[in-house]
């Protein structure tokens, strides 16, 4: 069979990753690069300089897979925290200015070279970031443009977008051979919101690598469990997107009833702070835990200690972290408005809005042992076959389709 | 001869309205949903009533007035009852009527459908008294013939059965029990000396209950004279074709537009075609063909799945969970004697509860989710959960109202204190003062 080159556009790798979209293009890649797909990854710059730990682990693990900066892209006033940074942010927040559209031009212009440089048969670009880069190396190569939507403007900001990532959008998703949307919910808001063709659109639901969260390691939260308190976690960027105002007063309901449950937020974003006044000017200070950015195996532990996990996302594309906690075992409670809801049958889910339903469920999961095991053996039992193998098989399938039909 | 028996199921339970946790202590009624969805009590059983039971007891009707010897059986639960009484009498009407042919024969069970056998056997008992007394009340009659809810069966069970004096007993025809055996032939269970078992014979019964409508089936579309053929084949390897089903089967299960009203119209006339054929009821049964062999349950069976046994209602840790905590509630609640409480206590023992909390197949979609008016198992399991809380607290505070009138009655009077200490538990003597007795002599 004929290998296929890919040339993929991204914007944040791991563990330089603010969220599910680094974390995504690692597991697709990665697995891809296990079939007959070599992928050229491009990174818009250099995340610390050459010898930075990101670049090593990449190479380390990751065969077939060139990581490509664009070192033109170092720009004086921006840091890779700030990147990051700039990721979170809402679009009024006033750094997220000309600076940030102006690296999007500039990462679109670098396309052209590392297209005329690099051979490849298609081209994979992921979120807005990326679509004008992919664009830019279409009109050089000629080849088939491949956008995947990991999230839309609809999502991040609640429903009121910013015109220029709009319109970036826009025309990336227009311009495309093809669309891969990360949830049948994506795709309806690519149809609804974007005037796209629902044929042009394929629906690939991310998945996760099993074999990275079966690890023994040590508990966490020892004391608060063995106190018998149980422990209801919140994992997500702290954005209007996720939901943390609703997780708050959600558990403001809970205690009403049952004083012992202990809350977890773990997650950093541009609310934080009003989400810390929130719960405190709620009376709920030592009732709620805020335990920051956690990532890697600490993120693990707070996982398992958790005895449900709670993705109250207004509006969620697809919700990777959901899926991280039924591999440890963890029950979830998932907004409806979210991609994983889709393709995860034993879980619980609420409107996100509906703040009775989701402390009733709370309440009950807290409370019984029966409903707690069933929905975690079941529902791990259940994302077994929800993996990236899967996801890049369909992405295979898309690349042959796409490059066949372009002959 | 083939003797063809006909028996119905007639069931439906009083589910669980959306009930929040936040409901507990405030909304004691549990089961009076008024919405448009499938738990709305009073609105599936009008739909079923205009799809199934009204005209397939209209066609019935017909058929045994055209047939002289054209029989039937049917067990009804209590629940299906008292909903006939509250929402559809003229349903009950019809019901009599076929009953006073007297060509049609009520069955025994327990009148909440419950799985009370497996776990009090004396709230075993009540039931069947409840259901037996409810049935004399409205059709006049007695049954004789016993068949737990949703033909779960073994051994002791029969045997128990037997000590409460009826005839016969209805069970799957279960291939793992019967080997090489045929279910068309009556059987005994180990042990007992004159119940008779009467084996579903699964086959033909689900060809008309399950495969009727489905076109991929290599026999479809099947025709009474077809289905009598395979009747006339059991001729001289059997004496008995005990079809058990779902009464819901007509009409409901399988929609009018299939034709399954026309089979059945033409059924008896196809099946009376051959001479050696004949109708006959449960008791009639027994009564006619001595008992061939053994069938000996260890283990329970059940007419529900592919697996036939108890997976359907007690396969997960919620199931177990919820039956385990109703039935821990047993002397509790007649302690209360509250018979709003009690009532309350029972409905929720039966069995469909803890079928709409089944995970299996739930992620495929199959029969379970078809049968389920909830999204999920566990909105059932959440919803069972708050109103046993709030069961609880009803328990609890009739627990502190008693305990304080007596302390009153104790001050001001000493003579009435006799009176205070048996009050309460008046109800729990009547109801429980018996063990299997031969309740069903005549």
């Amino acid at each position: 069979m004929k290998n296929i080159r890919v040339l993929m556009f991204g914007w944040e790798f791991p563990p330089h990753n603010s969220g599910g979209l680094g974390t995504a293009c690692y597991g697709l890649t990665k697995s891809l690069t296990k079939s007959n797909v070599s992928v050229t990854f491009v990174l818009p710059k250099k995340l610390g300089g050459l010898n930075h730990d990101f670049l090593k682990i990449v190479f380390a693990n990751i065969r077939n897979i060139k990581i490509r900066g664009v070192t033109s892209l170092i720009h004086p006033y921006i840091t890779s925290e700030l990147y990051d940074e700039y990721l979170l942010k809402a679009p009024e927040h006033q750094l997220y200015g000309l600076n940030l559209f102006d690296e999007v031009r500039r990462y679109g212009l670098q396309a052209r070279l590392i297209a005329a440089e690099e051979p490849h048969d298609v081209i994979h670009a992921h979120d807005w970031l990326s679509f004008r880069a992919g664009i830019e190396a279409k009109r050089i190569s000629g080849k088939p443009l491949i956008v995947h939507v990991h999230a839309t403007e609809f999502d991040r900001t609640g429903g009121k977008p910013n015109q220029f990532i709009y319109d970036e959008e826009r025309r990336g998703l227009h311009a495309a051979d093809c669309i891969i949307a990360v949830s049948q919910l994506t795709k309806n808001v690519i149809v609804e919101h974007y005037g796209i063709e629902p044929s042009r659109v394929m629906v690939v639901h991310n998945g996760i690598d099993h074999k990275d969260f079966r690890h023994a390691l040590p508990p966490a939260l020892k004391n608060v469990r063995e106190s018998g308190k149980k422990v209801v976690l919140f994992v997500g960027r702290i954005t209007i997107q996720k939901g943390p105002d609703y997780f708050i007063k959600v558990a403001k309901r809970v205690l009403e009833l049952d004083p012992s449950v202990l809350f977890v937020v773990s997650g950093s974003g541009d609310m934080e702070h009003q989400i810390i006044r929130l719960a405190s000017d709620m009376g709920l200070g030592d009732k709620i835990i805020f335990a920051g950015f956690v990532r890697g195996d600490e993120l693990l532990k707070l996982y398992r200690a958790a005895d449900l996990f709670v993705m109250p996302s207004v509006s969620e594309p697809f919700g990777l972290t959901a899926l991280e906690a039924l591999a440890n075992g963890t029950p979830i409670l998932v907004s409806k408005q979210s991609g994983v809801s889709e393709v995860v049958t034993h879980a619980l889910k609420s409107d996100f809005w509906d703040i009775d339903d989701m402390a009733d469920k709370i309440l009950n999961v807290v409370s019984s042992r029966g409903l707690h095991d069933t929905l975690g053996e079941l529902g791990s039992t259940d994302v077994e076959h929800v993996t990236w193998e899967s996801a890049a098989g369909k992405c295979t399938q898309i690349y042959r389709d796409i490059i066949n039909s372009a002959k | 001869m083939t003797s063809v028996c006909f028996y119905f199921q007639v069931h439906q339970p009083f589910r669980i309205k959306k009930y929040r946790i936040f409901d507990v202590g405030h909304d004691h009624h549990y089961f009076n949903d008024k919405s448009d969805r499938d738990i709305n009590n009073e609105k599936i059983l009008h739909k079923v009533a205009n799809k199934c039971y009204l005209p397939t007891n209209k066609l019935m009707l017909e058929l045994l007035e055209k047939h002289p010897e054209f029989k039937i059986a049917y067990s009804f639960s209590g629940v299906f009852l008292d909903q006939l009484e509250e929402f559809s009498p003229e349903t009950l009407v019809s019901f009599q009527k076929l009953v006073k042919t007297g060509r049609v024969e009520i069955l025994e069970e327990t009148y909440y459908h419950s799985l009370a056998f497996l776990y009090s056997k004396d709230e075993f008992v009540r039931q069947v008294e409840l259901h037996r007394a409810k049935i004399k009340k409205l059709f006049g009659v007695t049954p004789k013939v016993f068949r737990n809810t949703e033909l779960i069966y073994n051994n002791e069970l029969a045997n128990f059965v037997e000590g409460m004096g009826y005839k016969a007993i209805l069970a799957e025809g279960a291939d793992n029990l019967l080997g090489w055996r045929s279910p068309n032939f009556a059987y005994r269970s180990p042990g007992t000396t004159t119940i008779k078992t009467l084996l579903k014979n699964y086959k033909l019964s689900d060809d008309i209950a399950f495969r009727f409508s489905s076109k991929s089936w290599t026999e479809w579309p099947l025709t009474s004279e077809k289905f009598a053929n395979w009747v006339n084949e059991v001729n001289g390897n059997g004496n008995l074709v005990n079809l058990f089903m779902d009464y819901e089967t007509f009409g409901e299960h399988q929609w009018e537009d299939t034709g399954i009203f026309e089979f059945l119209r033409a059924l008896p006339g196809a099946i009376l075609k051959h001479p050696d054929n004949e109708f006959i009821t449960p008791t009639e049964a027994v009564a006619k063909y001595p008992a061939v062999g053994e069938y000996d349950a260890h283990n329970f069976v059940s007419w529900a799945d592919v697996e036939r046994d108890l997976s359907a209602w007690l396969s997960n840790s919620m199931q177990h969970e919820a039956i385990n905590n109703i039935y821990a509630l047993e002397a509790d609640v007649f302690a209360t004697g509250d018979a709003k409480i009690i009532e309350d206590w029972r409905k929720l023992q039966t069995s469909d509860h803890f079928y709409y909390m089944c995970t299996k197949w739930f992620a495929d979609g199959d029969v379970h989710k078809y049968f389920n008016p909830y999204d999920t198992p566990y909105e059932a399991f959440i919803a069972y959960n708050n109103v046993l809380h709030d069961l609880r607290l009803r328990i609890a505070d009739r627990k502190t109202k008693r305990v304080q009138s007596k302390k009153d009655v104790v001050v001001k009077k000493k003579v009435a204190k006799k009176v205070a200490n048996r009050a309460p538990t008046v109800h729990v003597k009547k109801v429980s003062g018996k063990k299997a007795p031969k309740i069903a002599k005549k």
